[in-house]
């Protein structure tokens, strides 16, 4: 461990802005892709739930 | 034609025939288990790596601090190469065997490497301007790199554009093992060609003790991609075995029993 305080770990030499630059854009990429993947995800299930139910309307009828 | 109507013939369970007989539907119960996970081991790896990278480690000395972008571009880079093959082999047992998951599979990576492929872009960007003093340069690891993010993005946009599954799955699986030819030659560029791009990952101007830590830190670092890389492909394929399922009475079943939830 070699950084002194919180302001020497931040400025990175003099560096901050390209290395928070290329960490901040990765996260935000991934954070993104994550998010995208759950709410494509719950859609698909919602529809799936709509369509059973469509399916077992038109079902009831004809069982009894 | 229906996917389910197709029948398993007993000698169809070999070695390699499991993998032949396996249907869309049999990947998304593992898949579902499996991706919290990976999910976990991720974030634990990505946290022990960043914790080396960005604490630990001690600065390079002919670049200072910047040399801490190598633990997210060595990684990331190494990741788009990687999809990429797995992508091509996954499109070779399409072609050629007609299976029905690895579509399903090589089209759930395809993003995720697009993703990879971006941040080594951009990361060796702002990694190239205080060290080369140069955003870009049309080098031939650079110009590759470039392609190879560009054939990703014209996998997604051929999937997505062409309605017909079937089609869509042939001409996606083309393109991949078209593509897959590039990633020699990103891989090999350093060496064949002479570019502004040094030729190995870690040849970096720090003591050997430094070193060891940076290429743990690394090392750490392509697991944990490895584990999101498994985790999203997972998640994304669940995605899509649902939608090309869902007229099926197995989906309708699925949801009945509220097993996913």
């Amino acid at each position: 461990m070699h950084w002194n305080s919180w302001q020497d770990f931040w400025a990175m030499g003099g560096h901050g802005l390209y290395v928070w630059g290329a960490y901040a854009v990765t996260l935000a990429v991934v954070v993104t892709e994550v998010v995208i993947l759950l709410v494509k995800r719950k859609s698909i299930l919602e529809h799936l739930g709509r369509l059973t139910r469509l399916h077992r309307r038109r079902e009831a009828p004809q069982r009894k | 034609m229906h996917p389910q109507t197709r029948v398993l013939h007993p000698t169809a369970f070999g070695t390699s025939g499991l993998w032949r007989a396996l249907r869309p539907r049999d990947l998304f119960e593992p898949a579902r288990r499996l991706v919290p996970w990976f999910a976990v081991i991720a974030l634990v790896l990505a946290l022990a790596g960043l914790h080396l990278g960005l604490i630990v480690a001690p600065p390079a000395q002919d670049q200072g601090d910047a040399f801490r972008i190598v633990f997210i571009h060595v990684p990331a880079a190494w990741m788009s190469l990687a999809i990429f093959v797995v992508m091509a082999a996954l499109s070779a047992a399409t072609l050629a065997m007609r299976h029905r998951l690895a579509p399903i599979l090589a089209s759930a990576l395809a993003p995720t490497g697009a993703t990879f492929a971006f941040v080594t872009l951009w990361t060796g960007a702002l990694w190239g301007r205080p060290t080369w003093g140069s955003w870009w340069a049309w080098d031939a690891r650079l110009t590759s790199a470039l392609l190879l993010f560009l054939l990703y993005l014209a996998i997604i946009a051929t999937q997505m554009a062409i309605e017909d599954i079937r089609r869509a799955d042939r001409s996606t699986a083309i393109l991949s093992l078209v593509g897959v030819v590039n990633v020699p030659v990103v891989y090999f560029s350093v060496q064949w060609w002479n570019t502004l791009h040094q030729s190995t990952g870690i040849a970096l101007n720090v003591p050997a003790a430094s070193t060891a830590i940076a290429i743990a830190g690394t090392g750490l670092l392509t697991l944990a991609c490895i584990a999101y890389a498994t985790a999203a492909t997972l998640l994304r394929a669940q995605s899509t075995i649902l939608e090309r399922e869902r007229r099926s009475p197995w989906a309708t079943h699925l949801r009945d029993s509220d097993a996913l939830e």
